[in-house]
């Protein structure tokens, strides 16, 4: 067995009295590729909250090649190789589509090569570089989230949710997009309620249910899993 | 406007304003030109951390007035040559900023704003019971007659001012342009994905807070010798703080020209108005214009400007 | 070694003026605590409402509390008009931080300068049996003109509460603070709940401005000096916190009394920024309450 590339060992997060996460263990391979879900509510973005920084947590350690990232804040993290796009896209309004992407270079290119009219192609916004988000289309702001994202040449991406609200071939595009990025060598947890989508992408699938992990493995075993029907599905 | 050009506008707009300070015998006109030239360097330190990281100072009267006590108490003392005072006021002002910023800066903007006010309100008490700068009853300041440079003092303190008001805006036009001027955009805009970028985003906002302190104070220290007798209710005034917000806001926050173009056209307005309306009236007309522009023209006369020439930034 | 008895007159004055200061701290309580609408200019209405006191006292020989009373008409629409502008200029448009913090700051200052303009620059007083009278309990003395306002103040202060915790209208109000979705989901409009709220928390500034002139005489710049206490005493309080806010506007109070009687007074506005700003940077909860 190879090392992991992130190892999350026993997270705990709470919120008063409310236990988000509880006790969420977690690895995984570099180049691999992971789809996370859960009902709403489960946890999931808390998690990437919590890996990425932005949440501090209250038990458990989270690894990143080695390194323990407990207590460094989010941007040290990017630096180290963790990237993750919002949920909701939220790009820089007052910079252009190019600038956007020059951020992250700027501060978190961790000797990447790519420039950004590279990267624009790359996720099919080579014609936008001079516009502003704001002209953009929801699937073109997805892209830029995702390029925004890459700009920090990560080892890891957590793309959370960057298919919500998106018609089926814009999925299809997102997707082709995020394969071609762990073609290239990105170990990518993709956290989604679109099931064709996660079936489609992922290798290896977990699934929250109100804050634990119920379930890890092969997603064809995950899905048929009581557990996972049942919190889906009700009793 | 390329590199080039910038930094030639800007020598020769010193040594314009060298030529006529040479040829103008009215002693009115440094008066009038220093008083513009200081806003311009104020709405120029405001706007680094105001415009650029999207940080409002409501305390500009705080940093700007530590300035020039700094200067009171030091002439008081050494009395040591106008330069050292200046970068005296800039350094007190700077750690003044160094320590607001480490405490506040870690919550949302807003409180950061509410800090800076109280601040204004707490350092106007520290020194009205400091009795070695003249506390509440004002300290007089003997301004020389002549400048180290030949002709009145008054000259002297207008090149002075002209020469730091310039440096500034050349600072505030190299730090639009530079990395750390792209991270702190990337803050105004939005701050959790600055950090998710690898912007170090606390660190950046002290830098700005810092340097906008700095230039602020640095901005105060020639007061003392300008207005002659200095005392709190006039070093602390409403005014300094309002102006140097509107100036900005009114001219566009976001590039280095909108503070410029906001303190000409503000202290253009203010001094007609002083003279043919009231005093009172001209503090209304820059109060009503700050609202009206950030209500109607969020983006001052530098979006006005762009908006008709069909760019959308 | 200072007279037990100074310090307990200091200590009872400064409960009192507390419970003034919990009246104008009331307005910042709701609009910057519970709606995160940072009103700076709210201490700009407390003095209007001081003016439109004085007026009504002056003219019609009215008692100052009941004309803080009649003002809240008015102010009330007055603020829900202001929160209409807010929100079509800057909430809608997301770009609320930088130029709504400005957009306050100035209407704080046009305020002044418009009071300035039509009233003058003078201090102003009005009447009233119970001003200039006090009460001795013991070896304290209670001046009714401060004893006045801090009743006034508290019955504000549970009237609202009540209002708040019982009414259809107030339980939408602190879901508002709370939970967007929640009262999309009762089938309210946020922003017609924000829009009472704001009115109710400027129609409170009618009521405090009543108060601060039957305290001292009031000049239209004296709105300044309580902008750092006001918002000393909402953050200190854990900002949506009726009773959190006024714990800490008796303390605030406490200490200024203590400070100006045993001290000096020209230090008084400076202790609430010596308890904001290490608030601020190292119990960002307030004292009891929510994180920031």
């Amino acid at each position: 067995m190879t090392d992991a590339l992130l190892v999350v060992d026993g997270l705990t997060k709470r919120f008063g009295g409310f236990t988000a996460l509880s006790d969420i263990s977690l690895r995984i391979q570099p180049g691999e590729r992971l789809g996370l879900i859960g009902p709403n509510g489960s946890g999931k973005s808390t998690f990437t909250n919590c890996i990425s920084g932005t949440l501090p947590i209250d038990a458990g350690s989270v690894t990143l090649d080695g390194r323990r990232l407990d207590g460094l804040p989010s941007h040290q993290r990017t630096r180290l190789g963790l990237a993750r796009s919002f949920q909701l896209p939220r790009p820089f309004g007052s910079l252009t589509v190019a600038e956007n992407l020059r951020v992250p270079m700027l501060y978190a290119g961790r000797g990447g090569t790519d420039t950004e009219a590279e990267l624009l192609e790359m996720v099919g916004l080579g014609g936008k570089a001079a516009q502003r988000p704001g002209d953009l289309t929801q699937v073109e702001m997805r892209k830029l989230e995702l390029a925004r994202a890459m700009a920090a040449s990560p080892r890891l991406l957590v793309a959370d949710e960057a298919m919500a609200g998106l018609s089926n071939s814009e999925v299809d595009e997102i997707l082709a997009l995020l394969l071609r990025l762990n073609d290239q060598g990105v170990t990518i947890v993709l956290i989604e309620h679109i099931m064709r989508a996660v079936m489609a992408f992922s290798q290896r699938l977990v699934c929250l249910v109100a804050g634990r992990k119920i379930a890890d493995g092969d997603p064809q075993d995950v899905i048929r899993n009581d557990d996972v029907l049942k919190a889906y599905l009700g009793e | 406007m390329s590199n080039l050009r910038f930094w030639a506008c800007g020598l020769l707009l010193v040594l314009v304003g060298w030529l006529l300070g040479r040829l103008v015998s009215n002693e009115y006109a440094f008066f009038a030109g220093y008083s513009v030239l200081q806003y311009i360097l104020l709405a120029t330190a405001w706007n680094i951390l105001g415009g650029y990281a999207g940080y409002v100072n409501f305390g500009t009267a705080a940093f700007f007035a530590l300035g020039a006590y700094v200067s009171v108490a030091l002439n008081k003392l050494y009395a040591p040559p106008l330069p050292v005072l200046i970068v005296a006021g800039g350094v007190a002002s700077g750690l003044i900023g160094l320590l607001m910023g480490s405490l506040t800066l870690k919550l949302r903007g807003v409180f950061f704003s509410i800090a800076t006010l109280a601040l204004a309100i707490v350092s106007q008490a520290v020194i009205t019971n400091w009795e070695f700068v003249g506390g509440s009853s004002g300290a007089y300041v003997l301004r020389p007659r002549v400048g180290p440079l030949g002709g009145s003092y008054i000259e002297y303190l207008f090149y002075t001012m002209l020469v730091m008001a310039v440096a500034a805006v050349a600072l505030a036009r190299t730090v639009e342009r530079s990395k750390l001027g792209f991270g702190l955009a990337a803050i105004r805009d939005d701050e959790a994905a600055a950090e998710a970028s690898g912007v170090p985003t606390l660190k950046l906002k002290l830098l700005a807070t810092v340097a906008s302190g700095t230039l602020m104070g640095m901005a105060g220290a020639p007061l003392p010798f300008y207005v002659a007798y200095l005392d709190p209710p006039s070093a602390f005034n409403l005014a300094y703080a309002v102006n140097t917000i509107a100036m900005p806001l009114v001219g566009g926050t976001g590039t280095w020209i909108g503070p410029v173009l906001g303190a000409i056209l503000l202290t253009v307005v203010q001094e007609t108005a002083m003279v043919t309306i009231s005093s009172a009236a001209n503090l209304l007309i820059v109060g009503l214009l700050m609202v009206g522009f950030i209500t109607l023209a969020p983006n001052g006369i530098v979006g006005m400007v762009r908006k008709l020439r069909g760019d959308r930034r | 070694m200072p007279d037990p008895s100074a310090v307990l007159n200091a200590v009872v004055a400064g409960v009192l003026l507390g419970g003034f200061y919990a009246a104008v701290a009331l307005g910042i309580a709701i609009a910057f605590g519970m709606l995160d609408i940072p009103n700076l200019s709210h201490p700009a209405f407390v003095v209007m409402g001081a003016f439109a006191t004085w007026v009504l006292n002056n003219t019609f020989g009215i008692d100052p509390v009941l004309a803080g009373l009649i003002m809240t008409g008015p102010f009330f629409i007055l603020g829900v008009l202001l929160y209409r502008l807010y929100h079509t200029c800057f909430e809608s448009r997301g770009e609320a931080p930088l130029q709504g913090l400005a957009f306050f700051f100035g209407i704080l200052f046009i305020t002044e300068v418009v009071l300035v303009l039509t009233a003058g620059a003078d201090y102003r007083s009005v009447q009233a049996d119970y001003i200039g009278v006090s009460v001795n309990l013991g070896s304290v003395t209670l001046p009714l003109r401060m004893v006045v306002p801090f009743v006034v103040s508290i019955g504000m202060l549970l009237a609202l509460q009540q209002f708040l915790s019982r009414s259809f209208t107030g339980r939408a109000i602190l879901a508002v603070s709370q939970d967007k979705l929640a009262l999309q989901l009762m089938g309210v409009s946020p922003t017609r709940i924000k829009a009472l709220a704001f009115g109710i928390s400027i129609a409170t500034a009618a009521v405090a401005g009543s108060l601060l002139i039957i305290i001292q005489p009031v000049e239209p710049s004296i709105g300044r000096d309580f902008i750092g206490r006001a918002f000393a005493a909402v953050v200190l309080g854990g900002m949506g916190s009726f009773w959190g806010m006024l714990i800490a506007s008796i303390i605030l109070g406490i200490t200024e009394s203590i400070v100006s009687d045993m001290w000096n007074p020209s230090w008084a506005p400076a202790i609430a920024f010596g308890f904001l700003l290490p608030t601020l940077a190292f119990r960002s909860g307030g004292l009891l309450g929510r994180k920031l």
